[in-house]
């Protein structure tokens, strides 16, 4: 086995000096062919005998006692099998790291499961779910984050943020040359996952099998046999394609009844959750009340950084947004203020989307730098570069990696950032007003325990076998090209099997570390084979070339199928974060740049163009890699313009809680984007030299386009999104 | 009833409250066709119904006997992939690869609009609309993806399109 602990950077691994040449190239997605053709399997597509269907039941209230459950017009319908509303182990919501609170004789959020209905057809199951009769003794909720602040709580001993108070701020804010108090607010937002969380379940002989969609299956496993009440090892999850995860697919309500139900009922049953549902049954992202104080001197150099926020949670606590992560080691100044406060609502769990932290904390830091920028009548790239630390501000570390400059310069060159006019609202087109804005992107860099196996066969052909997941992100194919470029192999002589707990286990996807750590897992298993594959070349590992299917050292040639010989060779690496963690701060960075039009007369931003620079590593695939890119890109043109989860005050409901009335980004929304990356492979972070970017690409994205709205027509709107109405009001006079 | 679905004919007796996506992924077994929503608000469903583009989650069953039915799968295989599918793998025109088989039938069913002249909201010319980008963006809008792959979304209809051209 190939244990591998980051206490030091890895010597060198085969594939860093592999000549194949698949790394780091745009290759197609190996599982393309069935992705577009409808073949590709998820999680309620597998075909199982016998299969029935469940359709959850949920309550309509968001506080209060349940008195009783009427099911007997439900039972009475053709078709159903079963009403579930007496089990203990009935979950209020999806699960996270832990089992979600389990028991229906409370309501603790709006729409939570009650239990599910089960019958011989989805229909029949939908309308039984809907004829149960839920007696609820209703009470009142807490909806209003900021009306019940004093009442907060700090962060969770657990939380990657802790409070930092370092300097005195409020005299740093006096003694300032120029400086900003500014509040900005971001609204609640979901994940909204193209496909639904959705799994079947089957029993055999007391060993549960859940085809699921679902992004880390360790800690699934661990979750689902803890809320069902078995052990891990009869539990087996399968998830081999996700249709979207961005956070939210740890377990939901979903699996945990199909696994009660298909027990109870002794047959296979399937439950795919409403859209409607999901909105209040799976963590939601918090709203945020973020304060920026921010203070320069009279050079423009910043002397205090603070950024305290006040988030919200429902009533089991855990999670906390860490809003200041981008914050934290951004910008250099003595003063450094960060602190959370998390006030307790009756709603539906915070939990992890996409970029926790950064991607609505950078909305407020670098719409603030911006501000401060203008104030201090500096160019905000200028701004930003003359604040640029040597080393971490936190902690005095050396970064491992950092090119936020470089991505800035870059960035700034191609974008035609000297054309931007400073004075906004200056540049108009009939009746647009056209405006660029900037904003840094940072996002920190993780890497998890994983583990995979790699066989090389007689036949030459490579296998890679771990439970790791592809939720999009081009897991499939990266693994592919690692293992490729270690080994000397083409990508059509390398399969991939991902997401079955009965492999190896992974990190899984989620928190930007997948590539990180199953891609370093991947990497070390192929060092085991290279390994033998060189003893058996009569060379070292080092001394010895793989191409095209052959080993090269010394004068021979030798085809690896006759190398490997009658037995296959097998490769197990396994991958462990170390002090490298704490010896170097290690985060990915970028630039972002926006360009937009807004109408002078109704307010309207319509989005010209983006360009995304940034710096995360090693770039395995250079196309999978850019469409991760754009994809957080236009995840932040949907966070400055258009997400919003709108509260109602009266009953504690979403009330836009579809794909119509919750807006996400549509094709017409989406301008031209271009990507760029800087590319210094980080020896640092992991031994494959890669850093996380899924998320880094959403940070600072909003920021550019609000900044650029600013540009456009000299409104400031910190009360995001920025919709038509808000922007409306002051708009310079025609 | 009778449907044919993608060249084949099919007997099936469908609930009456069965949309047609219900009818293709649960009865049929053809489940390369999407459920996002439910609601028609997603465009995952997206099939071609006698040719038009239709949203399969919003319409019943029960209203198309006899109907001629076209699904992703009748579009192409892994191996013999047709000229959309093949352009949405060479420009990474996914990602999670939901909702694919809905962009790719409503991107047929899209240029096949076009060529019959139906104008849309962005087009200069209403009754003779030119294919540019904006419009297969404003064309293409009742298909979400959450994983925003929509540039390169862009780029494989309007190779496939040029091709066509
Ligand atoms: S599933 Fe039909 S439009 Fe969403
Ligand atoms: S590819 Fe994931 S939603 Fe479009």
């Amino acid at each position: 086995m190939a244990d591998y602990k980051m206490d030091a950077d890895h010597p060198g691994t085969a594939m860093a000096r592999g000549v194949q040449g698949v790394l780091g190239k745009g290759l197609d997605r190996i599982e393309g062919a069935l992705k577009v053709s409808g073949t590709a399997t998820y999680g309620y597509e597998h075909q199982i005998d016998n299969v029935a269907y469940g359709f959850l039941i949920t309550a309509p209230a968001a506080k209060g006692k349940v008195t009783g459950f009427d099911t007997e017009a439900a039972r009475a319908l053709p078709g159903v099998l079963d009403i579930i509303v007496d089990d203990p182990r009935i979950p209020r919501q999806a699960a996270a790291f832990g089992p979600a609170h389990a028991g229906n004789d409370e309501i603790d959020h709006y729409d939570q499961v009650m239990g599910v209905a089960i019958a011989t057809s989805f229909e029949a199951a939908r309308a039984a779910a809907k004829a149960v009769i839920v007696h609820i003794d209703a009470a009142d909720g807490r909806f209003d984050t900021m009306a019940d602040v004093a009442h907060a709580s700090g962060p969770p001993k657990d939380s990657r943020l802790q409070d930092v108070a370092k300097g005195d701020i409020e005299q740093a804010m006096a003694e300032a040359a120029a400086s900003i108090d500014q509040v900005y607010t971001t609204p609640n937002q979901v994940h909204a996952a193209m496909e639904p969380h959705a799994s079947i379940a089957a029993w055999e002989d007391g060993t549960l099998t859940l085809w699921s969609s679902l992004q880390i299956l360790k800690v699934a496993r661990q979750v689902l046999a803890k809320a069902v009440g078995v052990e891990s090892a009869q539990v087996r999850i399968l998830s081999p394609y996700v249709g979207g995860g961005f956070g939210g697919k740890m377990l939901g309500p979903d699996a945990v009844l199909a696994a009660i139900a298909a027990q109870k009922l002794g047959r296979p049953v399937k439950i795919a959750m409403a859209r409607q549902q999901l909105f209040h049954n799976v963590y939601r992202r918090t709203d945020t009340h973020q304060r920026l104080r921010l203070a320069a001197d009279k050079d423009g150099r910043m002397t205090a950084i603070g950024h305290d926020s006040v988030v919200s949670q429902g009533p089991d606590g855990g999670f906390m947004e860490p809003v200041a992560l981008g914050s934290i080691s951004l910008y250099a100044a003595p003063v450094r203020h960060f602190t959370h406060k998390v006030v307790t609502l009756d709603m539906v769990m915070a939990g992890a989307v996409r970029a926790p932290g950064e991607a609505v904390g950078m909305l407020a830091l670098e719409s603030a730098i911006d501000e401060l920028a203008e104030q201090c009548g500096r160019d905000p790239i200028d701004f930003r570069k003359l604040n640029e630390p040597e080393v971490d501000p936190m902690t005095g570390a050396p970064f491992s990696t950092r090119a936020l400059v470089e991505c800035l310069d870059w960035g700034a060159q191609q974008f035609g950032w000297a054309r931007r006019a400073s004075t906004p609202a200056s540049v108009r087109e009939g009746e647009w007003l056209i405006g660029m804005g900037v904003a840094a992107a940072v996002r920190i860099n993780l890497m998890m325990d994983s583990e995979a196996r790699v066989t090389l066969s007689p036949d030459g052909r490579a296998r890679i076998e771990t439970d790791m997941t592809d939720i999009g992100t081009g897991s499939y194919t990266i693994l592919a090209q690692i293992a490729g470029e270690a080994l000397g192999l083409p990508l059509d002589c390398v399969d991939v099997v991902l997401g079955d707990t009965d492999l190896p286990p992974a990190a899984g996807s989620g928190g930007s570390f997948g590539a990180a750590s199953a891609g370093s897992s991947v990497a070390l298993a192929c060092e085991d084979i290279v390994a033998t594959l060189a003893e058996r070349m009569d060379a070292t590992p080092e001394q010895m070339t793989l191409k095209d299917g052959h080993a090269i050292a010394g004068n021979r040639r030798v085809p690896l199928a006759e190398l490997v010989g009658a037995a296959p060779l097998v490769g197990n690496g396994k991958i462990a974060q170390g002090s490298n963690a704490k010896t170097y701060s290690q985060a990915a960075h970028g630039a972002q740049f926006a360009e937009v039009a807004v109408n002078a007369i109704t307010g309207e931003v319509r989005m010209r163009r983006m360009l995304g620079v940034f710096e995360a590593g090693r770039i395995l695939n250079a196309k999978t890699a850019r469409s991760q890119a754009i994809g957080g890109m236009i995840w932040g043109i949907g966070y400055a313009l258009m997400e919003d989860a709108v509260l109602d005050q009266r009953t504690g409901q979403f009330v836009n809680h579809d794909l119509a009335e919750y807006h996400v980004p549509a094709h017409a929304d989406v301008p031209h984007l271009d990507v760029h990356f800087i590319e210094h492979v980080d020896e640092h972070a992991n031994p494959i030299g890669v850093k996380g970017l899924g998320e880094l690409s959403i940070s600072g994205a909003g920021a550019a386009v609000t900044n650029a709205i600013y540009n456009a027509c000299g409104v400031r709107v910190r009360d995001f999104p920025m919709t038509l109405d808000k922007i409306l009001a002051g708009l310079p006079p025609l | 009833m009778h449907f044919t679905i993608n060249g084949q004919s099919h007997e099936v007796e469908p609930d009456i409250r069965t949309s047609l996506l219900d009818l293709l992924r649960e009865h049929v077994g053809l489940t390369g066709s999407k459920k996002g929503c439910d609601h028609g608000q997603c465009g995952a469903c997206t099939v071609l119904i006698n040719g038009r583009r239709v949203n399969s989650c919003l319409t019943l069953a029960v209203m198309h006997q006899d109907d001629d039915i076209t699904t992703i799968e009748g579009l192409g295989t892994p191996d013999n992939l047709s000229p959309m599918q093949a352009a949405f793998v060479k420009h990474d025109g996914y990602q999670c690869g939901y909702c694919t088989p809905g962009q790719i039938c409503s991107a047929m069913g899209m240029l096949d609009e076009v060529k019959k002249g139906w104008g849309s909201h962005v087009s200069k010319d209403l009754t003779n609309p030119e294919l540019t980008d904006e419009e297969i963006s404003e064309r293409m809008s009742g298909n979400i993806c959450r994983c925003s792959a929509y540039p390169n979304i862009v780029d494989a209809i309007r190779e496939v399109a040029g091709a066509d051209a």
